[in-house]
């Protein structure tokens, strides 16, 4: 090649932010938060014809061995705390991913039990919109959160105390 | 064809004074009975007429009659395969009536869900707290006085196109 290789031909050099964040894209693994009909369109997603897996999505059980957690279905202010209670298990970096028209804004459950929409207790990073969203849609807004992730900046740093993180708006 | 019903015809000649009326919709018979004697007319269709199954007890607000609720036994009988429907009409002063707990364990949770979301209680119930709304709700939804967006939201305008 004609460009020049001082350290030899074995070794790349790369970002230390690029490094951190595909990492952190190609390995998401969600708390799955399957409340209702949305539940079955996950299951679906997950399932042999639209594979999560290849994408480096397994589904964690338990909260404190997550990233992700995806609110499929409608909540119901009986089901609010404990929603509340296993994000804050949840460790460092997460996200929030609405799915369903019932998780963005209440859906058409515009009733005395129902939120509307889970952004009233938790900070959302993607709207996954339809009742329910296909398995293609929901694949589509997680390849969006991993375009979300790949854009944060100082990830690493802010957490060794050198300067903020700076995420992505959208 | 209500008349000729073994349980309607059963029922009228033991409690003549507390059946209130009997109507029959395509094959569905329906009893109303008064509240008072409502343990005893379910005691004696379980036990002599082998209603053994409670189907469900629920309860219908007519808001703006008196007598306010109806509270309604479903009854299912498995060796005669028949069904009935029991009727008591509550007043919206006096909102309680005798609770079937005695007779059938799954009575527990259906009145409490009677009373969670009508506001009907149930006396000798052995444990009348909410089952679907959280602790502490205040009112009861499914009347028909209660706003349905809840107490704190505002009301659907409709269609404000």
């Amino acid at each position: 090649m004609g460009v020049d290789n001082p350290l030899g031909e074995n070794i790349v050099t790369t970002s230390l932010d690029s490094l951190v964040n595909w990492a952190r894209k190609s390995s998401i693994w969600p708390m799955t938060f399957g409340l209702a009909c949305c539940a079955i369109e996950m299951m679906a997603t997950g399932a042999a014809k639209h594979d999560l897996d290849r994408f480096g999505i397994i589904f964690r059980a338990s909260p404190r061995q997550a990233d992700c957690i995806i609110i499929a279905g409608t909540v119901t202010k009986k089901m609010l705390p404990v929603i509340k209670v296993v994000y804050e298990q949840m460790p460092e970096p997460k996200w929030v991913v609405a799915m369903g028209a019932c998780a963005c804004s209440g859906g058409i459950f515009d009733t005395y039990s129902v939120v509307q929409g889970i952004d009233e207790a938790l900070p959302v990073d993607v709207y996954i919109p339809g009742c329910p969203p296909r398995p293609e849609a929901l694949l589509f807004g997680l390849l969006k959160l991993q375009d979300k992730i790949m854009k944060e900046r100082n990830s690493f740093g802010s957490s060794i105390g050198l300067g903020e993180r700076l995420e992505p708006a959208a | 064809m209500a008349e000729n019903n073994r349980a309607v015809v059963k029922l009228k000649e033991r409690f003549a004074e507390s059946v209130l009326d009997c109507k029959e919709f395509r094959g569905e018979v329906t009893v109303t009975v008064k509240k008072e004697k409502i343990l005893e007319v379910l005691k004696c269709l379980k036990e002599d007429l082998r209603y053994n199954f409670l189907t469900d007890v629920t309860a219908v607000d007519y808001l703006g009659q008196d007598p306010r609720f109806m509270v309604v036994y479903n009854l299912y009988s498995i060796p005669n395969k028949d069904r009935i429907r029991i009727k008591a009409p509550v007043t919206e002063a006096d909102c309680s009536i005798d609770s079937a707990t005695a007779l059938w364990n799954t009575a527990n949770w259906l009145e409490r869900e009677c009373f969670d979301l009508m506001g009907i209680k149930f006396l000798n119930h052995p444990n009348l707290v909410r089952i679907m709304m959280t602790d502490d709700w205040v009112g009861h939804p499914l009347r028909k006085d209660y706003p349905l967006q809840g107490p704190d939201r505002e009301p659907y305008k409709g269609r404000l196109s």
